[in-house]
């Protein structure tokens, strides 16, 4: 399984044609205190760049978009009652959505963790 | 991942700002005397009023709660202090009843009053407070000292500059720093450092001293929970805010949780809640408005606010609880029965202590009865919310004779 970020601070892990995406660690940090995740629903269409999801802190509201082009085959149900789990376990338990990929060759595009780490000490 | 909304600059919405201020003739982002001391403390900086400020440091949430329970520490210092003084003979107080609706021949000394900066045609300039200084005060001067909002004090200082006369001296005291100190256990950190302070009760003001630095001290704020704003010259500002700060009851609070502190106890933010288009009566804020000056009907914009008062306001400013988890922020539209847009939200978002959205919307006066259902509309998305009585959370202020 292989891991990859976006610019927009999307990750996105890999296990055959099937992604799971969340955000990152960094992007979590930013936001700070996550009251309200809304999570695409089974069988929606994503373009990659599309905006899949919306993460709402105390402060803003961001969307997330899909780092790739699928469809999306599950929403992590849990956020909708703690959405604090993105806070907590944002590469993990705090996940947004699975969807099985339409073209690998996108991943291509995308940076690996030290592509992304490097990135992100930039900011 | 983009920010879409913001109620209050955060980084990754910073960005966006940051790009939309990146016009030419941009005026410059001022420093606060506290500026290292908050970053040293880990705030985050953010633009805000014209000076870079502290949005949060350990977080909003957390520092909200702190408020709620313990006491905060915040540098208001983007905030004007101005002090108003007559020179021989000159009539200080019919001058600032000229600009003021509030009842000043009879604010006594060290009492302490909200007021409103009202334009000739009724409409809000500015939300402020006002108090008239006791003979001991520490700007030696006898006369009003007033409290300004930092966005908008070059405004003011100019409206108050045209319609007050030339025997009325007005001092903008940009070399005093202010730091609010807030909640129920500020009195017990802050009468340690200062004793006597217990001795105010909310909305007075007096003057203390600390390691002899002069403190002008009311008991006041902006979090509805009990509290303090402290006055100090700006080269004692850090040395007094360490001290506070050390206190164990104490933790500096960033303008996050200034801003859902100020939501949930139903206070409006001027810039979003009330503007120029606005009059006290919309912005259901008629208790600024002196019994003897209404009955005199001699304020500026009376003959509007007055009409207002006696017929009802077309619109007016309420409270919502919105439905669901999701916030629905400044700038949603609020829908009638048939979609028609007939309002819009001001301040909107999360609130720590409530558990839930809520916001402070105009609606149709017709709609701002409390348990009215409304419907908002934001980014395509319509929500249910429910008009409610403020505050959100009840104000827990230290009155004259004990509660």
């Amino acid at each position: 399984m292989s891991r990859y970020f976006t610019e927009d601070h999307e990750w996105v892990d890999v296990d055959g044609d099937v992604g799971i995406v969340g955000i990152t660690e960094y992007a979590q940090s930013q936001l700070g205190d996550i009251v309200f995740v809304d999570v695409p629903e089974e069988g929606k269409e994503l373009a990659k760049g599309d905006e899949a999801a919306v993460v709402e802190s105390v402060k803003a509201a961001s969307d997330v978009y899909s780092p790739v082009s699928g469809t999306v085959i599950d929403g992590n149900a849990a956020l909708a009652d703690t959405p604090g789990l993105v806070n907590e376990d944002p590469e993990g338990d705090g996940w947004f959505f699975k969807l099985t990929l339409s073209d690998a060759d996108e991943l291509n595009e995308l940076m690996d963790e030290v592509a992304y780490q490097a990135f992100v000490a930039k900011l | 991942m983009d920010a879409t909304a913001s109620c209050c600059a955060v980084d990754l919405a910073r960005k966006a700002i940051m790009t939309d201020a990146d016009i030419p003739d941009e005026i410059a982002i001022e420093t606060l005397p506290l500026d290292a001391w908050h970053r040293a403390r880990g705030g985050r900086m953010v633009p805000f009023a014209g000076y870079e400020m502290p949005v949060q440091y350990e977080g909003i949430m957390a520092e909200h709660l702190w408020v709620r329970e313990s006491a905060g520490l915040f540098d208001v210092s983007h905030m004007g202090q101005l002090l108003f003084r007559s020179d021989e003979g000159a009539d200080l107080v019919a001058a600032l009843e000229a600009v003021l609706p509030a009842d000043i021949a009879g604010l006594g000394e060290g009492k302490q009053r909200y007021s409103l900066l009202l334009a000739e045609d009724g409409g809000i300039l500015d939300d402020l407070m006002v108090t008239r200084l006791p003979d001991a005060n520490p700007f030696d001067i006898q006369g009003f000292y007033m409290v300004v909002n930092g966005a908008t004090k070059i405004d003011d200082i100019a409206h108050l500059l045209e319609y007050l006369p030339d025997d009325i001296a007005l001092n903008h005291m940009e070399d005093q720093a202010l730091l609010a100190l807030q909640g129920p256990k500020a009195v017990d950190a802050l009468a340690r450092l200062v004793p006597g302070v217990e001795a105010l009760v909310f909305m007075t003001a007096g003057a203390f001293e600390w390691n002899g630095v002069p403190l002008w001290i009311s008991r006041s704020g902006y979090t509805g929970e009990d509290g303090f704003e402290i006055s100090v010259p700006a080269e004692n500002v850090e040395a007094l805010a360490t001290a506070l700060a050390a206190e164990p009851e104490v933790k500096p609070i960033g303008l996050g949780a200034r801003d859902s502190l100020r939501l949930e106890a139903g206070l409006p933010l001027y810039g979003h809640d009330l503007d120029p288009e606005t009059t006290p009566i919309q912005a259901d804020l008629g208790f600024a408005l002196s019994k003897r000056r209404r009955e005199a009907g001699d304020f500026m914009g009376a003959a509007r606010i007055l009409a207002e008062r006696e017929t009802g306001a077309i619109v007016k400013r309420v409270g919502l609880l919105v439905a669901g988890r999701q916030p629905v922020r400044e700038g949603a539209a609020v829908l009638d029965a048939q979609g028609s847009e007939v309002g819009r939200v001001t301040s909107g978002g999360f609130a720590p202590s409530v558990g839930a959205p809520i916001a402070m919307a105009y609606v149709p006066t017709a709609l701002a009865v409390p348990g009215t259902t409304i419907q908002l509309a934001q980014r395509g998305k319509v929500h249910q919310a429910t008009v409610t009585t403020m505050p959100f959370i009840p104000h827990r202020y230290v009155r004259a004779g004990g509660k």
